[in-house]
């Protein structure tokens, strides 16, 4: 039934180019709809972050929305929303990035806005009480009261990883939050928020010429500062299965998470993108291996779900990262069965190989996940801003999916037989609703 | 320091509408086929009218579409889709039973041909069914953990009292008694062509495209169940009700307040008055209780249309130990927009944001997937965006005070608060009327 079917790409346009200050620019035209992205990318992270202040990129963050050099509180906000577009930013492991969406005639603001928090955002007392509350909100909202709130990407990390820059809580605890001073923000933008520890991609409707000159009327005169140098956060792996086991107050039903190192997705890309494969043909849709088994047959969990990076970025995660199984079970679900039925389909995929047709329909359902997402602006935007910063290659994101097409079932094979129980970290919530 | 100045907007272009055809089948199944070709890739939405069908078996119905034909496994269905970069899965709201899916580009008719098989089709095996209604019954328990769901189910109930929009989500013990030949039969009785409408958008010719889902859906056939809903009743305002519960680090806030339909006159100055209120993010409310005070992470208002009424929505998670306060600053914006005119400013701000987000809504194939196929299911077309784009830009200031204050007055609010009543009851009893909830 199944056939080898021919991947369909983008060619989307790439102009580079890197300013005097530092900061690298990736333009990316397209005409087809009146509409512009901008994203701006940080090379900074929740791993960066020092000890003693977990949440702070996160926080810094939210403080880059609160004025800069010529603008007031609020400004920015209304400045983007009254052009017609939308706004956001988001933390992650090894990136902070910053965006609009906006009508094509907007571009030179959103630019504008950009470059002048580049200089520097206002950091007040008053403004960064503000905002720890508005972050202590997020976390109550996002982890302290919903059920399976931060599971598993802030719970997983403290079982697998023994670094501080690897395992911490990434939102942070509302004790180191609330510690943070004004003092912690200038010197965290003086450190890690140089130009030319950023990038700056321009997504959709604009000409290269006409966007290139306002880049340059709005970025050139933010100062040269050096970037600081990229730390290496690599740790051993493991040598025997970690695990641990946590009660949800909120949660009526259990589940369960695991995660074991891949290659290093930037060092080793054609090592890694076999496991970014192999998480969708173990669980990508009813079809799938791990669906069919613990899913469908056995009734064991009532869903699985697989991915690499703890914040499913697979393409914007540096190393060392995990891929990821987190499973929810029905009453009484037995997390040992789950784990040893996951072994058992693992071995059974290294033993067997692939059937026919598996690998071909995994390949051409994630291409249209990759192509699906690149049709909006910002997913073109983002995630080259991205591919520029971390691999000079913001070009890979019209490569992505035929690369992905070229994994072979001998990868995947290879891939697969490195989920060893030994390797993997596991952590168990258990349900503490009702009791 | 240099002063900048913010540099100018350049007007927008005239909206330009995409390449699109509309066919009516034999069998009263609509078809729109739009042509995005920016990624190869199809988009297809299909709403079938689903109003008044018991719910339970609705929901399950929903959640196990695709377990199986006579043909078909669930498995051969899912691998059948992968095969060509597919996939669809369904839902439901109370109006309507929605399919979503996408494909490559060049597996349209692969994705039609099993959509058919699995509308004229179904088998709804016995063990694949058992399977969907366990993980059904989970998740609505995992629902009745989550704060938003159960402060929206008790606003529900408040809004739409016997309406039957009053209750969305079924209860685990009535999905549990559901079986296979009752979906059958509720399948063969209303997962019918007529009224439904099919919306195809991607790297397509849209009469090809038609032409390919009338080949495919041309033996779904048979007679649509036509079941009108009532007009919703008007909200009763009532005191404030409180359902507790107990711990919760955070208070739900959401109120419900009248709204009108799409194509009312008074529509757009609704849409703006909302925006000024609390409707985007630099809106008067989410600047206060956000950004003045920090109360809360994301509050938002939203208009919600469904075919029997239609209503504005306010919703605010806010610290346990801030309830009452935040109660005070959400009554005291809306009774300020609905007592004052606003500013010529902010009017402009927010129809700019109407305007210019319009424009983005529509610059991929999935929103144009997803706004053509609401814009149907409440009898419109692509061709809406023109005059509902004509009707912000023109919307005066009197319009939109006059709008504010008849829909957003706080004396019209229905108010329900989820939280630890130990703590919250007193600080909220001092500003409204505070009833618990039995």
């Amino acid at each position: 039934m199944a056939r080898s079917r021919k991947i369909p790409a983008t060619k989307y346009p790439v102009e580079r180019f890197t300013l005097d200050n530092g900061l690298r620019v990736v333009l990316t035209p397209d005409r087809s709809a009146p509409v512009v992205g901008v994203a701006v990318v940080y090379d900074v992270g929740i791993r960066s972050e020092p000890e003693g202040r977990t949440g702070f990129a996160h926080l810094f963050e939210h403080l880059m929305f609160q004025g800069s050099e010529n603008l007031e509180k609020l400004a920015h906000f209304r400045h983007v929303q009254g052009a017609g577009g939308t706004f956001n930013g988001s933390t992650h492991l090894d990136y902070t990035d910053y965006f609009e969406v906006l009508p094509a005639g907007a571009l030179e603001r959103a630019l504008f806005l950009e470059a002048d928090r580049m200089r520097g955002p206002r950091l007040t007392e008053e403004n960064l009480l503000n905002q720890i509350d508005v972050v202590k909100e997020e976390i109550r909202v996002n982890v302290l009261n919903r059920p399976y709130g931060g599971f598993p990407w802030l719970k997983l990390p403290p079982v697998m990883f023994s670094t501080f820059a690897n395992s911490h809580d990434g939102y942070g605890s509302f004790g180191d939050l609330e510690s943070a001073t004004v003092d912690d923000a200038k010197a965290f933008f003086d450190r890690y928020y140089a130009a030319g520890n950023a990038t700056l991609a321009v997504a959709g409707d604009f000409d290269v010429a006409e966007a290139t000159a306002m880049i340059r009327r709005h970025f050139d005169d933010v100062p040269a500062r050096p970037a600081p140098v990229l730390p290496d956060f690599d740790e051993p792996g493991i040598d025997r299965e970690r695990r641990d086991t946590y009660t949800d107050r909120l949660a009526p039903l259990g589940g369960v998470a695991s995660a074991w190192r891949v290659p290093d997705p930037i060092g080793d890309f054609a090592s890694y993108l076999p496991f970014v494969v192999l998480a969708e043909v173990l669980t990508d849709g009813e079809a799938s291996r791990l669906i069919e088994r613990l899913v469908q047959r056995d009734r064991s969990v009532t869903s699985i779900g697989g991915y690499i990076g703890f914040m499913g970025d697979e393409f914007g995660v540096r190393n060392p990262t995990a891929l990821l199984l987190q499973a929810h079970m029905p009453p009484g679900g037995d997390s040992d069965k789950v784990l040893r039925t996951v072994d058992e389909e693992i071995d059974r995929l290294v033993q067997d190989g692939l059937t026919p047709g598996e690998l071909e329909r995994t390949q051409a359902r994630i291409a249209t996940h990759l192509l699906r997402d690149t049709d909006a602006v910002l997913g073109r935007a983002l995630p080259m801003a991205v591919l520029e910063l971390q691999r000079g290659d913001p070009g890979l994101l019209n490569e992505l999916p035929r690369l992905v097409g070229e994994v072979t079932e001998a990868q995947i094979v290879t891939a697969a037989a490195t989920l060893r129980p030994e390797g993997r970290s596991t952590v168990e919530v258990l349900p503490g609703a009702g009791s | 320091m240099n002063a900048k100045s913010l540099p100018d907007l350049v007007p927008d272009a005239k909206l330009k509408l995409p390449k699109q055809a509309e066919r009516t089948l034999a069998s009263g199944l609509t078809v729109i086929a739009i042509r995005r070709t920016s990624v190869p890739l199809v988009e297809l939405r299909l709403r079938v009218p689903f109003s008044k069908a018991a719910l339970p078996r609705a929901t399950l119905l929903s959640q196990a579409l695709f377990t199986g034909t006579g043909t078909m496994s669930s498995i051969d269905i899912a691998a059948g889709l992968q095969a060509v970069g597919g996939g669809l899965s369904a839902g439901l709201d109370p109006d309507r039973l929605l399919v979503t899916g996408n494909a490559l580009a060049g597996g349209l008719d692969r994705m039609l041909e099993i959509l058919a098989s699995v509308l004229t089709d179904p088998a709804y095996p016995k063990s694949e069914v058992a399977t969907e209604r366990d993980r059904l019954v989970d998740h609505i328990q995992v629902a009745l953990m989550q704060p938003g769901h159960v402060a929206r189910t008790a606003l529900l109930k408040r809004m739409y009292g016997s309406h039957p929009y009053a209750v969305q989500t079924p209860e685990p013990e009535q999905v549990r008694g559901v079986r296979p030949a009752q979906l059958r039969s509720l399948h063969a009785d209303r997962v019918r062509p007529n009224g439904s409408v099919l919306v195809l958008v991607g790297d397509l010719s849209p009469e090809k495209a038609i032409d390919a889902a009338e080949k495919a859906l041309g033996s779904w056939t048979g007679p649509g169940r036509d079941e009108t809903v009532p007009a919703t009743p008007p909200l009763e305002p009532g005191p404030l009700l409180l359902v507790d519960r107990p711990g919760a680090v955070q208070s739900s806030l959401r109120m419900a307040l009248p709204a009108v339909p799409r194509t009312d006159p008074q529509y757009a100055a609704l849409q703006l008055a909302n925006l000024v209120f609390g409707g985007y993010f630099s809106s008067r409310w989410v600047e206060n209780m956000r950004e003045d005070k920090g109360y809360t992470y994301g509050p938002h208002t939203s208009i919600e249309h469904y075919l029997a009424g239609s209503a504005l929505t306010v919703a605010a998670e806010v610290a346990t130990e801030v309830t009452g306060p935040s109660l005070l600053e959400t009554l005291y914006e809306l009774g300020r927009i609905a007592s004052l005119p606003p500013g010529e400013e902010e009017l402009e701000q927010a129809r700019r944001y109407a305007l210019g987000t319009l424009r983005l809504g529509m610059s991929t194939q999935a929103g144009l997937a997803g706004l053509a196929s609401i814009y149907a299911s409440f009898g419109l077309r692509l061709e809406h965006l023109r005059e509902h784009s004509a009707a912000l830009a023109s919307a005066t200031l009197d319009e939109v005070t006059a709008a504010a204050s008849r829909f957003l007055a706080p004396a019209k609010a229905v108010t329900v608060v989820l939280g630890d009543a130990e703590k919250v009851a007193a600080p909220l009893a001092a500003l409204t009327t505070v009833e618990r909830d039995a």
